[in-house]
């Protein structure tokens, strides 16, 4: 029981770094943006090849696992993202549909349609127990991790001088740039690290997730719910909605091996139902 | 002010109001010749059937995504749901003749889009994505658990179809396919014609357009949404069952993101808001599609994503002006 | 007799900041009721409120005494309460005859009609040309809306609502950002409105307010500051220090 709420925790917590660039530019930027997944499949890869092709220690390749999406994330925001940024939502939608067909053949043709896994340091395999509740040590270095990135981004843009700037730029570009803000490389930036955060969650996500060149089909509707339910007025909301969906999808697949795969749209339809406007929305209907 | 006293106004209103549901000759142009490539192109029934069954799916989401601008990113949903509810009624014997069958299903289809519009309804573009999407997924693996009923992810196996009006056997060259598809879409755009140009069809654009003036003018904005959606809904599961009928087969794939993603890029070749924007758009997405097979079957996504990238970056309003231009030498709108 | 609209307690806030608070308004049976007040005051936010755009966070309204605080906006305007925007909301590729045509046949119930071809009553069509031709629009009537200049755009914003034949109408400045040439046109179309119909009406530009209202009411910070007919409003020296106020901030 206590061991599935961990895990859970874990798997949520996965879902939020993921999915944090997404609330970002989805929630601030009102910018949609489904080939999100895609710059998570290219941290998952930049790690599977520097660990297992070019013997890389798993740590040491985090950090590239990160770089790698967020430059690939900077180029693809100066060079074509920009364009659709105030383009109507339909244009975004197919813009970003186009990206991951393409993400997803191009990944299929370099590496393969099979599923792939990462050589994990031996000293994160296995489980130990306290007070009865089985402890993976993966899962326990996720939640370490993730939990560190998240106090890292809610301060970074709650109390630092480009949140700030950030939260401005959004509000009204104009006037921003009006101000002497420099817009569009607060936004390159923003995109950057977003993409970037979803390559760390996709290198550490390799090994609960699993990874093929699908994963940004597979992982849409968990951004989306993330962001939806979660709503789009702060960092918060999509962090307890990650956490939710997280220990629901993996007690529901536990307790109802048949209807678990459910628990995911159930939360979303009742959230719904409830909620339209997201679980932590402040002003309705904005 | 204007000469002409409001009897005689009136009349010339009814006139111009009417104008745009008149049958323009290169509509009619487009049906004669959908009509000769039943007696003419003999060899490609087969693909002309699949082209008839895609366009009228692509006709089901321009009536959301062109007439009410709901974007979708599940309308594979409809279609699945009426496709496994033609195999099941063909395979049960529960419904044997197709045209009966057909109908059931898109009725099916309707109760499952009226039922889900109320979530549709909810909440902004961001949560429309995230419902439509969820919600085909969500049937997708419906069929695959019940697999004692859909036979999972093996498909629906074993759906004898009867013959058309009891007299029409489906055959292997798709003759019958053809022409039974092509009628049913044939049927279902005249309605959707007198749809989208009745009193009812205005209101939808002015929904689309400004829902805010639309409800301070009295327009029930949600019902018509509603409304709307529950028909597309029929549409799109009767070219489901269509599938289902002319394959004698269904399996997984009915439900599939990739099918609700290519649907929205043959609307969107087509053009969207006028109706024969599906059915154009089908016709050349097919095509293009048996071409690229050829090339590079494999990978063939990538170009359809390519296409999607040069699109938004060309700009659907220019390349909308271009066809405008084709359309004004052809008269077309 | 009820009044033709009557709030009590009317409020709204958004988050902690009050935009309407506690307002009771009596507008009586065909007025014309003027609603005048600052910047800010919080005019369109009541207006949004009495046509069900926005909830009231407490308070009631009444529409010729029937409660409508809860109903949907479509709902409202069967009722016979129909209202224009400050900045114009229209259908930008439809054309006045399709505008019109649209709001008169949704007033008759064919609104959700399917199967009839629309333009194929007679009588409705009569309704719409009428209309046109009161609001002097039969000649640009198959014109892209979009592309009217702004004066014709805001006299079909008026026939829009008149089109709907509200018993209870709301203007939110008619007359805003009307080229002087084109003013007569919307102050004779305010000013040849039916009798019976009561006309609540917000406005910046006092030679109209003066020349038209019969009653005036003074918002003021969400609040009704004061009410009274035009002269005594004209005279209350605590309305002008409000205005003057206001001006000397601005200025």
């Amino acid at each position: 029981m206590l061991t599935i709420l961990f895990d859970g925790i874990a798997y949520g917590m996965l879902l939020f770094v993921l999915a944090s660039g997404l609330a970002v530019t989805l929630g601030l930027m009102n910018f949609i943006n489904l080939a999100h997944g895609a710059f998570a499949m290219a941290g998952g890869y930049a790690a599977v090849v520097l660990v297992n092709k070019l013997g890389w220690p798993f740590f040491a390749a985090l950090p590239l696992a990160f770089v790698i999406p967020a430059l690939a994330g900077l180029l693809l925001e100066r060079t074509l993202y920009r364009h659709v940024y105030t383009r109507p939502h339909l244009d975004q939608v197919l813009f970003t549909i186009g990206l991951v067909f393409m993400s997803v053949a191009a990944t299929d043709w370099v590496m393969g349609s099979q599923q792939v896994f990462v050589q994990l340091p031996r000293a994160l395999e296995g489980r130990f127990e306290v007070g009865g509740v089985g402890i993976g040590r993966y899962r326990l270095m996720i939640i370490v991790l993730c939990g560190l990135l998240t106090i890292a981004l809610q301060f970074a843009l709650a109390r630092t001088r480009f949140g700030s700037r950030l939260r401005a730029a959004v509000d009204d570009p104009r006037t921003a740039q009006g101000l002497g803000i420099p817009v569009n490389a607060v936004f390159s930036v923003t995109f950057a690290v977003g993409s970037g955060l979803a390559g760390l969650g996709g290198a550490l996500g390799v090994e609960v997730l699993g990874l093929d060149p699908h994963f940004p089909l597979k992982f849409m509707i968990y951004f989306l719910i993330v962001v939806a339910v979660g709503g789009t007025s702060s960092i918060t909301g999509p962090f307890l909605a990650a956490i939710v969906l997280g220990i629901g999808d993996v007690a529901g697949k536990y307790y109802m091996p048949k209807l678990g795969a459910f628990a995911i749209y159930t939360i979303m339809i009742v959230v719904l139902i409830l909620r339209p406007q997201g679980l932590f929305s402040r002003a309705p209907g904005r | 002010m204007s000469a002409s006293p409001p009897g005689v106004l009136a009349a010339a209103l009814a006139e111009r109001l009417g104008q745009r549901a008149r049958w323009r000759p290169i509509e009619i142009a487009f049906w004669v010749a959908a009509v000769a490539s039943v007696f003419l192109l003999p060899g490609k029934h087969i693909i002309l059937a699949e082209i008839a069954i895609l366009a009228l799916f692509a006709l089901s989401l321009d009536l959301i995504l062109g007439y009410a601008g709901i974007i979708s990113l599940g309308h594979a949903a409809f279609f699945g749901f009426g496709a496994y509810c033609a195999g099941l009624f063909a395979k049960h014997h529960l419904i044997n003749e197709p045209v009966l069958a057909l109908g059931a299903a898109g009725l099916a289809a309707a109760a499952l889009g009226f039922v889900t519009s109320f979530l549709v309804l909810r909440g902004s573009d961001l949560t429309r994505l995230m419902v439509t999407l969820g919600v085909a997924l969500m049937l997708r693996e419906i069929a695959n658990r019940f697999d004692e009923l859909t036979g999972g992810a093996d498909g629906l196996q074993g759906v004898g179809i009867a013959p058309v009006l009891g007299s029409f056997a489906f055959d292997i060259t798709g003759h019958v396919a053809y022409v039974y598809a092509l009628a049913v879409l044939a049927i279902l755009l005249v309605l959707a014609r007198r749809l989208v140009h009745s009193p009812f069809g205005l209101s939808l654009r002015s929904v689309k357009g400004n829902a805010l003036r639309a409800s301070a003018i009295g327009i029930p904005v949600n019902a018509r949404l509603v409304a709307i959606y529950t028909v597309a809904a029929a549409y799109a599961g009767i070219a489901g069952a269509l599938l289902t009928q002319t394959t004698a087969f269904c399996s997984l794939d009915v439900f599939s993101f990739e099918r609700s993603a290519d649907l929205l890029l043959v609307l969107i070749i087509g053009g969207t808001g006028y109706l024969y924007g599906g059915l154009i758009g089908a016709v050349i997405f097919k095509l293009m599609q048996d071409w690229l097979a050829t090339m590079t079957p494999q990978y063939w996504q990538f170009w359809i994503g390519l296409l999607l990238v040069a699109i938004v970056l060309v700009g659907r309003e220019r390349m909308s002006r271009w066809l405008d231009a084709a359309r004004g030498l052809v008269r077309l709108r | 007799m009820p009044f033709a609209l009557e709030t009590v307690g009317l409020s709204r806030h958004f988050g902690g900041i009050s935009a309407v608070g506690d307002v009771s308004l009596r507008v009586e049976t065909g007025a014309r009721h003027a609603l005048i007040g600052p910047n800010g005051a919080g005019k369109t936010t009541l207006i949004n409120l009495l046509t069900g755009v926005l909830d009231p966070s407490a308070g009631t309204i009444q529409l010729e005494g029937r409660d409508i605080t809860h109903l949907a906006p479509h709902r409202r305007v069967g009722l016979g309460l129909a209202r224009t925007f400050q900045i114009n909301q229209l259908f930008g590729d439809f054309t006045p005859l399709e505008t019109i045509g649209l709001a008169v046949s949704e007033r008759l119930g064919h609104g959700g009609d399917w199967l009839r071809v629309a333009g194929s009553r007679l009588g409705l069509n009569q309704d719409i040309a009428g209309l046109l031709e009161k609001f002097h629009l039969v000649d640009v009537m198959h014109e892209r809306v979009s592309t009217l200049p702004y004066g014709k755009q805001r006299l079909l914003e008026i026939a829009l609502a008149v089109a709907c034949r509200p018993r209870v109408l709301l203007l939110d400045e008619p007359a805003a950002g009307v080229p002087e040439e084109d003013r007569h046109e919307i102050l004779a179309s305010v000013a040849a409105l039916p009798e019976d119909v009561t006309v609540l009406f917000i406005e910046h530009d006092m030679d109209l307010v003066f020349s038209f209202a019969r009653r005036i009411s003074v918002l003021v910070n969400g609040s009704l500051f004061t009410e009274g007919s035009p002269e005594e409003v004209a005279r209350d020296p605590r309305v002008k220090a409000v205005y003057l106020g206001e001006e000397a901030v601005d200025g």
